[in-house]
């Protein structure tokens, strides 16, 4: 479930409000709200969308989790599905990386 | 050349609700909808496209990779295609159902090619245009969507249909949920592509899929068909909602003790994980994957890995728990009946496409992945756009049409007491997530689940509207619970095991069960048997 809106890179641009699937944040006059974590389907979108790579998503899908902030940067796990799928910059190359025809037929 | 569309009418936003006017609403924006979206507008028509949550991340495969069932025109491996899968499908396959999405998605895939989707080279330069990364595909179906002069609604769930006094479809109506107010669109044609039921099992990209087109579509009348195939469960990390059991072909499963569980397989052996899981837990680990096979699963599906790299656990030398999630029809095969080759439902102006209409044509009684429901959306999205279009054309000028409205359990006034959505969720849930009672059918424990459901429904229709904060909850539950209720009514009257669907009192396919089963009805569920295409065409011959 999500988990954090880090607040030193969050720049309430609201993308994530808005393409949420399961309406989980809420706008405010600052920066978004996780108002309905339960709702939450644990699809990891609102982190490949977020252009700032300021939010996380715990894999868990059925508890909150206590998530350390500083331990996610010191691990580079902010932004790591952006960067796998090459949706920044100096990933593009991985758009076009599946493989799948390899693994199909198995 | 096709018209160059105009876009649909914003007619008024009075205080509270929002209305437009269109020749083509169509419902969801996953795969199916917007395919549907962008056929229609190609012919002209004037689209408006609601969905519930954003297109573009809604639905099963946005958050997902797919399969997709595309083959090179090359005869011999058509026919392989199709040969392939009728034995799994129990042979309700229709071929000439098979040959023309085989067709419609070759020409889908190559249009995403020329529309930029980055689809791969293989080692000899040849493009592989058999599987779609779900965030990168449905991004770029939004951007074509806009692009094709739609008009598109997000977190904009549909509620209800809106019919006309000679009962054909004339719009819908629901809620702007970010707003905090109502829409309405009217419509001179509806596509109903808000994809399956899941049951809000978590499975991945599918808590939006809550059987809501299905409850919209039962109220102005559709039928249903093959709703027996309806339980497939999905392997996902215990903890986790991502499910690929694709990858669980390189895995050997355990349980509590670290001994194999003989004949646990994801293909051909997922029964066996189901009852291991009744009685512990499973782990499993994808030992079976040499260093080449790890390096194509991290490239084609980073999202897999994801529960793994953020817990730690290295799943090619770690076991892990895993569970079964239920997939319902979303991975299923039933769906709203279609009647004609433009995805026609039985409702005059109503059409279904994607995972909300059945995919028995070219599936049978099972899919197994995304492949053929990939396929499916694609081409049925493209015919439902296109023959709603057409509806729309021919219907003409609908000024001073009355609609009324079609919708009933959970926005009318009844007993006084509010329908409890969250509560009725939870009730449906322990009726069709238990192995017991869905992956291994019974007469007598179906029957009895199916009393408890009837008596859940009667409370339903007769609760009085919730809250608008809990409208689209109660709405949400409602067709679950319908769902639930066509698909053990369907799964009682297979008195057979054929496709995914088993029976433990008829472990057996059975010949005299080679048709498929037709549902309906709300208050009164049905069922009938319905012969297949090619029985029709035999007897025609006689």
């Amino acid at each position: 479930m999500i988990e954090v809106i880090d607040t030193e890179h969050c720049t309430a641009c609201d993308i994530c409000v808005s393409v949420c699937p399961t309406n989980v944040f809420d706008k405010t006059d600052g920066i978004p709200r996780i108002a309905r974590q339960s709702d939450c389907q644990t699809c990891f979108l609102c982190e490949l969308y977020c252009p700032e790579d300021a939010l996380f998503v715990s894999p868990f899908a059925d508890a909150p989790q206590t998530v350390d902030v500083a331990a996610l940067k010191e691990a580079t796990l902010l932004g790591s599905y952006r960067r796998a799928v090459g949706w920044v910059e100096e990933s593009r190359h991985l758009r076009a990386a599946d493989r799948s025809y390899r693994l199909f037929g198995h | 050349m096709t018209n160059s569309p105009g876009r649909a009418e914003k007619l008024s936003s009075s205080a509270g609700s929002v209305v437009y006017d269109a020749d083509v609403l169509v419902l969801g924006g996953g795969p199916a909808g917007t395919w549907a979206a962008i056929s229609a507008a190609e012919q002209g028509a004037r689209v408006v496209l609601a969905d519930k949550g954003f297109c573009g991340t809604s639905g099963a495969t946005a958050a997902a990779g797919t399969g997709v069932w595309y083959v090179d025109p090359v005869p011999e491996r058509r026919e392989a295609a199709m040969a392939s899968r009728e034995k799994l499908g129990g042979y309700l396959q229709d071929r000439r159902w098979m040959a023309r999405v085989l067709d419609r998605t070759y020409a889908q895939s190559n249009q995403l090619a020329d529309w930029g989707y980055p689809y791969p080279d293989d080692d000899d330069g040849r493009p592989q245009r058999n599987s779609l990364q779900g965030p990168e595909y449905m991004r770029l179906m939004r951007k074509r969507t806009k692009q094709a002069g739609v008009t598109i609604l997000d977190h904009s769930p549909a509620l209800e249909l809106l019919v006309d006094g000679n009962g054909v479809v004339a719009g819908a109506a629901g809620l702007r949920r970010q707003k905090g107010d109502r829409w309405v669109v009217n419509a001179k044609a509806v596509v109903i592509a808000t994809g399956g039921c899941a049951f809000l099992s978590k499975t991945l990209g599918s808590n939006v899929l809550t059987g809501d087109g299905y409850l919209l579509a039962a109220e102005a009348g559709a039928e249903f068909t093959s709703m027996e195939f309806s339980n497939a469960y999905a392997i996902s990390p215990a903890f986790g909602s991502v499910t690929k059991t694709l990858f669980y072909s390189w895995a050997s499963f355990t349980d509590e003790q670290g001994s194999v569980i003989p004949g646990a397989s994801s293909k051909g052996g997922r029964s066996v994980i189901a009852r291991a899981l009744r009685k512990g837990p499973v782990y499993a680990q994808l030992d079976q994957a040499d260093a080449a096979t790890q390096r194509h699963m991290r490239a084609s599906q980073p999202n897999f890995f994801l529960p793994f790299d953020r817990t730690g656990i290295d799943p090619f030398t770690q076991r892990f728990p895993i569970t079964l999630r239920l997939e319902g029809t979303v991975r299923g095969t039933g769906g709203l009946r279609i009647i004609d080759d433009s995805c026609a439902t039985t409702v005059p102006g109503l059409y279904a496409a994607g995972d909300a209409a059945t995919r028995e044509l070219i599936c049978g009684g099972f899919t197994g992945g995304g492949s053929h429901n990939a396929a499916w959306a694609m081409s049925s999205g493209y015919w439902a756009g296109h023959g709603a279009a057409e509806f729309a054309r021919q219907l003409g000028t609908t000024i001073g049409r009355q609609a009324f409205r079609r919708g009933a359990v959970g926005l009318r006034s009844g007993n006084g007491r509010p329908l409890q959505g969250g509560a009725l969720a939870r009730s449906v849930q322990d009726e069709v997530f238990p192995y017991e009672l869905n992956y291994f059918r019974e007469a007598g424990r179906l029957g009895e689940s199916l009393a408890r459901l009837d008596a859940l429904w009667l409370d339903a229709s007769t609760a009085d509207a919730p809250s608008e904060q809990e409208l689209l909850r109660g709405r949400e539950a409602a067709a679950m619970l319908a769902t639930a209720r066509w698909m053990y009514r369907s799964a009682l009257a297979r008195q057979e095991s054929r496709g995914m669907h088993r029976r433990d009192d008829y472990p057996g396919q059975d010949d005299r069960y080679l048709h498929f089963v037709t549902t309906g009805g709300l208050d009164e569920v049905w069922t009938s048997a319905r012969p297949l295409a090619s029985a029709q065409y035999a007897e025609a011959a006689e």
